[in-house]
């Protein structure tokens, strides 16, 4: 009878934050809902209350029933009979009680069938998913595409397809090909048109999480004889008109309750999602970091479940007389765990919030002419948001892997076996620093905003932000790793060769991302005026100085032309 | 064809997570140690009444439950899971109730209610485990009974055929409509509470609930009928006096004795299988198990 949410009063405390009042107030359009549904809020309060409410059920579902499939899926796994994908029992179980309690669509705005919950409490909701199960995450998750459909469909598709999407049916994104990872532009899958007009999608599409999913998003590539970008457009493809298959799926690592199919189209009727030639350039940019933003989430919900079975097994296991706990070996690390998953935590929260107040705009930009002063903020948020989001996710995952990792260490060679959670947990982690762009291709989307000084802009916002007087000497060391900082970036600057940046890059993005976590939780600890958030920002602190001392250390000592030492 | 189901549950302590302040010195329960809770096998009656919806259309599902004014909580928590509203039997006069005396107020709420076709709940409540109330209230109506119900299998022409989890295994029976089923732990779970049914009803409140909100909130509750639940009282349900609360409970709590287990010998055995089983035999001889 576990509940998730209320178990980690962390998450209540995330809900709180002040920029909450604005993200309500624009994405409930004054609550203009509340005389048209009768489960829309009426003001600021009632809607908060409706997230903690739902997030309570969330919580539930999560302690009560989805932990406890996660270990017999995991063993289970899907399967493909006659080319339709069979989920393990447990992940049957958990979607149908995740639609009975009306939890798909949540985003998605009430004249479909949706709650119109914001980014926030909805990835919020994600993180809860993924520490419970972590594959399950990704079916559950996938409800992050009918954000695309709704922001590029027309008004019929969106009629169509949205209110199922909210009724429980599920979503994927068709993107990856055998040559085509990465390096997205080179999709091959071929739309062509029927003399009626009708579209036809033709080819092979691997690595499809939840493939024989109901309704697909689909990259494809309708201009004859084009090679690039511009040769691509995005399709929805209904499973109910039949025409894809589902070939094989992946023998996987981990996140094994998530089919991961290779699609063979044949003749698939589909229809135009958007304007052609835009399907990368801007629909599948717009869906990639929705789901960069779903992976940090995921990645957040990893951190937790390692951080908790670390933390149980340290306390009930005794060695030398007394539990390993009270070793600092071992207090050390569940500490750093602790502040990591803390740290990511803060920064998935404050990506998701930015997130919130730019959609808002574009989706009231919809309706309305925006006024210049709300087009500036709009603009703003937008570019936080972009910048930030490459950071919860390329670093929210590779401190989940770190805390998988010492989550198996702090079992010793039980973790080693096959009894204990903690060693699905790894396996689950370690795909959350590849997919939805590998960790190396969330450096080239930050590292721009290094060296155009945009992280510089969102540091700024927080250092006129109150701090509490016990952790104001942090926000002086803080201070002094700015300055670190920019001098590395001014010398990477300096030298101006984009494959230089590209060499440092990582280290750049790195200390970025050690600064901005390391305001969060002093600001954050201050605000929530949380006693565990304070210990985490010291001990987060006392890493990040470190870490930002070896990456500025590494940079000045190095010279461009070492770098053909690292060339093969 | 559409049902009146009536499910009828009951909010008790959790008495499956009792810490040591869940018992007071004089081996009462403490309740304020304990949350109140919806009974668990209710739940799965629940599921069971909601399943019976599922498959008719235009059926309704009414909890009834009989305790204090505060169990308007789990007729909210029945109606988030897809009830479609709720009545609290509650007044002064029916306190100290036994089985006999509760099982008689709500036969007469049942009555009260009138027109129903079928009435679901928990085999037994955790809190007195007597699994006596179903029975009664079936006698009381005089209509049939189905105890230890796993499943509805079916509900057509007047008949509900009901698979029943027994010691020995499982018996499959029919009776007729209307009758009294008293659904066992083992059958499905309980579907979670609802997201939207959760917005649209968390301001659902009972009259003495309703007594203590603010003008505006009452005005509110007032505009939207489906925020109403039902209260009824004693006299509401035509109870006769002398057969509710302590008055009518023929059940006396002569003591309560607080057993603390102490072993006062021990032995020690080789672990081998003579030895072990030597002493099997000495506990089947003197009636500590068999």
């Amino acid at each position: 009878m576990a509940n998730f949410y209320t178990d980690n009063p962390d998450l209540k405390l995330h809900l709180k934050h002040p920029l909450m009042e604005k993200i309500v107030a624009l994405k409930e359009r004054n609550f203009a809902d509340a005389d048209k549904f009768d489960y829309a809020p009426a003001d600021f309060a009632d809607a908060m209350d409706n997230y903690d409410k739902v997030l309570d059920i969330v919580g539930e579902i999560c302690g009560d029933v989805i932990a406890g499939n996660a270990e017999d899926v995991d063993h289970q796994g899907p399967r493909v009979e006659n080319s339709r994908v069979i989920y393990a029992d447990g992940t049957q179980k958990n979607l149908d009680v995740c639609r009975k309690a009306g939890l798909m669509g949540m985003a998605m705005p009430r004249r479909f069938g949706g709650l119109n919950f914001p980014i926030t409490p909805y990835i919020m909701a994600a993180d809860i998913v993924s520490r419970a199960d972590t594959g399950f995450e990704n079916l559950w998750g996938l409800q992050d595409c009918a954000e695309t459909l709704y922001e590029f469909g027309d008004e019929d598709q969106k009629a169509r397809f949205i209110p199922r999407v909210c009724e429980g049916e599920t979503m994927s994104m068709d993107l990856t090909e055998p040559d085509a990872g990465s390096d997205l532009q080179s999709v091959m899958l071929k739309a062509t048109q029927d003399a009626d007009g009708t579209w036809r999608l033709n080819g092979v599409k691997r690595f499809i999480t939840n493939g024989d999913s109901d309704i697909h998003l689909v990259l494809a590539r309708s201009e004859e004889g084009s090679k690039d970008a511009r040769g691509l457009s995005m399709f929805i493809y209904d499973k109910r008109n039949g025409g894809v298959d589902v070939r094989r799926i992946e023998n996987k690592m981990g996140i094994k309750g998530s089919p991961t199919c290779e699609l063979v189209y044949k003749n698939a009727k589909a229809e135009l999602c958007g304007s052609r030639k835009m399907g990368l350039i801007k629909y599948v940019m717009a869906l990639m970091n929705g789901a960069r933003l779903g992976i940090a989430a995921q990645s957040v919900g990893v951190s937790e479940i390692a951080y908790r079975e670390a933390l149980q097994y340290a306390k009930e296991r005794q060695q030398f007389g007394k539990p390993i706990i009270e070793f600092p070996a071992v207090y050390e690390m569940l500490s750093v765990m602790k502040a990591k998953l803390d740290a990511s935590r803060c920064l998935l929260y404050e990506t998701a919030r930015y997130v919130d107040l730019y959609k808002a705009y574009e989706d009231i930009a919809k309706e309305r002419k925006l006024e210049p002063e709300e087009r500036a903020e709009m603009k703003l948020y937008n570019k936080f948001a972009n910048a930030l989001t490459p950071l919860a996710k390329g670093l929210g995952s590779e401190y989940c892997n770190q805390n998988a990792y010492d989550c198996i260490q702090i079992h010793g060679g039980s973790g080693f076996m096959k009894d204990y959670a903690c060693e699905r947990v790894y396996r689950d982690a370690r795909i959350t620093s590849i997919y939805e762009g590998t960790t190396q291709l969330q450096v080239v989307a930050a590292i721009g905003n290094v060296t155009t000084g945009m992280y510089n802009s969102i540091i700024a916002t927080y250092q006129d932000m109150p701090v509490s007087e016990d952790l104001k000497p942090l926000k002086d060391e803080v201070e002094k790793m700015i300055e670190v900082y920019n001098k590395a970036v001014a010398l990477i600057n300096e030298i101006n060769d984009p494959e230089y940046t590209s060499f440092q890059a990582r280290r750049l993005v790195e200390m970025a991302g050690d600064i901005i976590m390391s305001y969060l939780l002093i600001t954050d600890a201050s605000r929530y005026e949380s006693e565990s958030m304070a210990k985490s920002a010291h001990v987060y602190v006392n890493m990040a100085k470190a870490e930002v001392a070896k990456h500025s250390e590494f940079i000045e000592s190095f010279t461009p032309a070492q770098v053909e030492y690292y060339k093969k | 064809m559409s049902l009146n189901i009536i499910v009828l549950a009951k909010q008790v302590p959790d008495t499956r997570n009792v810490g040591k302040d869940a018992m007071k010195e004089d081996g009462t329960i403490n309740r304020a140690a304990l949350p109140a809770i919806f009974n668990p096998e209710d739940l799965n009656a629940l599921e069971q009444a909601l399943r019976l919806k599922d498959a008719n259309p235009g059926s309704t599902v009414t909890l009834l439950t009989m305790g204090l004014p505060r169990a308007a909580e789990i007729i909210r928590e029945a109606i988030f899971r897809g009830a479609d509203a709720g009545i609290v039997l509650t007044d002064r006069a029916l306190g100290g109730a036994d089985t006999l005396a509760t099982s008689y107020s709500l036969a007469q709420a049942v009555k009260k209610f009138g027109n129903y076709d079928i009435i679901l709940g928990g085999r037994q409540a955790i809190d007195g485990d007597t699994a006596q109330v179903g029975p009664q209230i079936a006698e009381k109506l005089g209509i049939p009974q189905v105890t230890y119900a796993e499943e509805i299998l079916d509900l057509s022409n007047g008949t509900v055929t009901v698979k029943r989890r027994l010691e020995s295994g499982v018996e499959t029976v029919k009776a007729p409509l209307p009758c009294v089923v008293t659904v066992n732990g083992s059958a499905a779970e309980c579907r979670p509470r609802n997201a939207k049914r959760l917005m649209r009803y968390k301001r659902a409140v009972s009259p003495s609930e309703k007594a203590k909100l603010s003008e505006e909130q009452q005005a509110y509750v007032d505009a939207h009928p489906y925020l109403q639940l039902q209260e009824w009282g004693a006299a509401y349900v035509d109870a006769d006096p002398e057969q509710i609360g302590l008055a009518g409970s023929p059940t006396k709590v002569k003591a309560i004795e607080n057993v603390v287990f102490t072993a006062k010998e021990s032995r020690r055995m080789d672990n081998n299988d003579e030895q072990i089983e030597d002493l099997v035999k000495e506990l089947i001889a003197n009636h500590t198990i068999g």
